[in-house]
């Protein structure tokens, strides 16, 4: 579904010149959950909106879904770390935003708009202004509109760290779910390892600038999984601190 | 939850309770006011008659009202004209102030060559130009549109463009990512979340606006409150200078708190935030 080969990035700014990325090379199948993890600054929010389209990349190659990509698309979505809810829209309006902006057929995706606020938990509030809600009910407001298009594939760039322990618990339960149920190609940046074994069917390890992915996890536990509960914790343990070595290789040494 | 003052949209706070009499609850909100206008009144009364000040030179609160009750038809046919200007000049400077702020956000290359020349026309003192105007299109209505326009302009220019600016990167990058058009970004996102600015910027427009009429009227008119003033200062009737004058408050009061009902229904998003 998405293919990266040989992708490089380098920022030009007025002090000099910054290499984040180098040979990234990274693909994810229809409907995958892969996870990229990497320390705060490695580049992994770089290389997740150069394959949504709003950074042109200065080395190589991204294709989703067969097609070069050139510029945001409709069927890549993007959920971000804030909300980004407009502030004068109504929750469900706020949802309708993409089909407004790309000009689809308003009264089917109503009820589309509809089924997933329903499904995140926030019936009944349609017509609420954000400045009513919390900021996990924000977050699942945003998850939805991101969805609302049909998208083939979501890009999450670190879509919970701006919530409380318990909000992100909570919602990694119902991107799970709804990942389950839509069958949505995602991708996911975080640098929580918690949220990556949560979530993830692969995690790809980035190293420090200019990053590359140095290592990719297979995740190979059943679903829906939870930190806490359940049989498989000790699974959870292993590759959590499979993880942790390799995002801190020099730890092992000691 | 206290409502703010609109006067001070953007003040904090304080804590509950603190501007309340206790027992009195909402009704001190417009009590103590009334209260305070009926005080400050008497106290005006006390001072001319303790005083025994000249009637040209402080009229007593009963000679303003009789001046104005004896002449309220003129008076009112007199404030008409002035309010008249005054909207005309704040409806055109809107009209032609905000694309101009849109054109300014939209482009580097406009912004770089309007914004200088915005900024300097911004510090003549418009009322230098007053005389100017009056010879330039004769003693009627249009100087004086012209005048408020020309105050009124840039405070709406400038809260609009600052608006528009001071958009949120994640929200214009959310629209980016839908791959949005430029009028789209303008239209359902930047103008939108400039509305708040732009009302402050009308706000304080609508006040100068006033202030621009009267000032245009008092440098060459036919007709207007400025006018009146002009005449009754000339025949030394200060009370109906007077009467003109609380006239000229009331419309500039009542203008504002058009403006302060119209945001509030219009923008109820932007109520009471953070």
């Amino acid at each position: 579904m998405i293919e990266v080969s040989g992708l490089g990035h380098t920022f030009r700014t007025q002090t000099g010149t910054t290499q984040a990325l180098r040979g990234v090379n990274l693909s994810v199948h229809p409907g995958e959950f892969v996870t990229l993890i990497g320390r705060s600054g490695c580049g992994k929010s770089t290389l997740l909106r150069a394959i949504a389209g709003l950074v042109t990349p200065t080395e190589g190659r991204i294709t989703v879904g067969g097609k070069p990509v050139t510029g945001p698309r409709r069927d890549v979505s993007v959920m971000f770390q804030q909300s980004a809810l407009l502030p004068w829209r109504s929750v469900l309006a706020n949802v309708l935003l993409p089909v407004e902006i790309l000009g689809l057929e308003r009264a089917r995706y109503n009820v589309r708009a509809r089924r997933l606020l329903n499904l995140v938990g926030l019936d009944g509030f349609e017509d609420r202004l954000p400045k009513e809600l919390s900021g996990g009910m924000k977050q699942r407001v945003a998850l939805c509109r991101s969805l609302v298009q049909d998208p083939a594939v979501l890009l999450m760039d670190e879509p919970f760290s701006a919530l409380d322990a318990l909000t992100r618990t909570e919602m990694s339960g119902l991107v799970q779910r709804i990942q389950m149920e839509l069958d949505t190609t995602i991708l996911f940046v975080t640098h929580s390892i918690e949220e990556a074994v949560l979530l993830s069917d692969r995690v790809a390890v980035l190293g420090p600038r200019p990053a590359t992915v140095t290592e990719v996890v297979t995740v190979d536990l059943p679903r829906p999984r939870s930190l806490g509960h359940g049989s498989h914790t000790v699974d959870v343990a292993r590759i959590s601190s499979r993880l942790h070595d390799l995002l801190d290789p020099e730890w092992v040494g000691r | 939850m206290t409502r703010r003052d609109p006067l001070h949209a953007r003040a904090v706070v304080g804590p509950r309770g603190s501007m309340t009499v206790p027992g009195m609850g909402g009704a001190s909100r417009i009590l103590l006011p009334v209260l305070g206008v009926l005080v400050s009144v008497f106290l005006w009364w006390l001072a001319t008659v303790v005083f025994s000040i000249e009637n040209f030179l402080l009229p007593g609160p009963q000679d303003v009202l009789q001046a104005y009750l004896g002449q309220q038809d003129y008076l009112l046919e007199q404030a008409w004209v002035t309010l008249l200007e005054t909207i005309e000049g704040f409806v055109i400077s809107i009209v032609v102030g905000i694309p101009i702020a849109l054109l300014i956000v939209s482009s580097q290359v406009l912004e770089r060559m309007i914004y200088p020349l915005l900024l300097a026309v911004n510090a003549i003192p418009k009322i230098a130009l007053a005389p100017l105007l009056v010879v330039w299109l004769d003693f009627g209505m249009t100087s004086k549109v012209v005048m408020v326009f020309l105050v009124c302009f840039f405070p709406i220019v400038i809260s609009t463009a600052t608006g528009m600016k001071s958009t949120p990167a994640e929200l214009v990058e959310l629209m980016r990512s839908l791959n949005c058009t430029r009028t789209q970004e303008f239209a359902k996102l930047r103008l939108q979340y400039a509305m708040p600015q732009i009302f402050t910027g009308l706000k304080v427009a609508v006040s100068l606006a006033v202030i621009g009429a009267v000032i245009g009227e008092f440098v060459g008119a036919k007709a207007g409150l400025g006018f009146v003033i002009v005449q009754s200062g000339a025949s030394v009737d200060t009370a109906l200078a007077f009467a003109a004058i609380g006239l000229l408050a009331v419309m500039s009061i009542g203008l504002f708190y058009l403006l302060v009902a119209l945001e509030r229904w219009l923008l109820p998003w932007a109520r009471e935030e953070r």
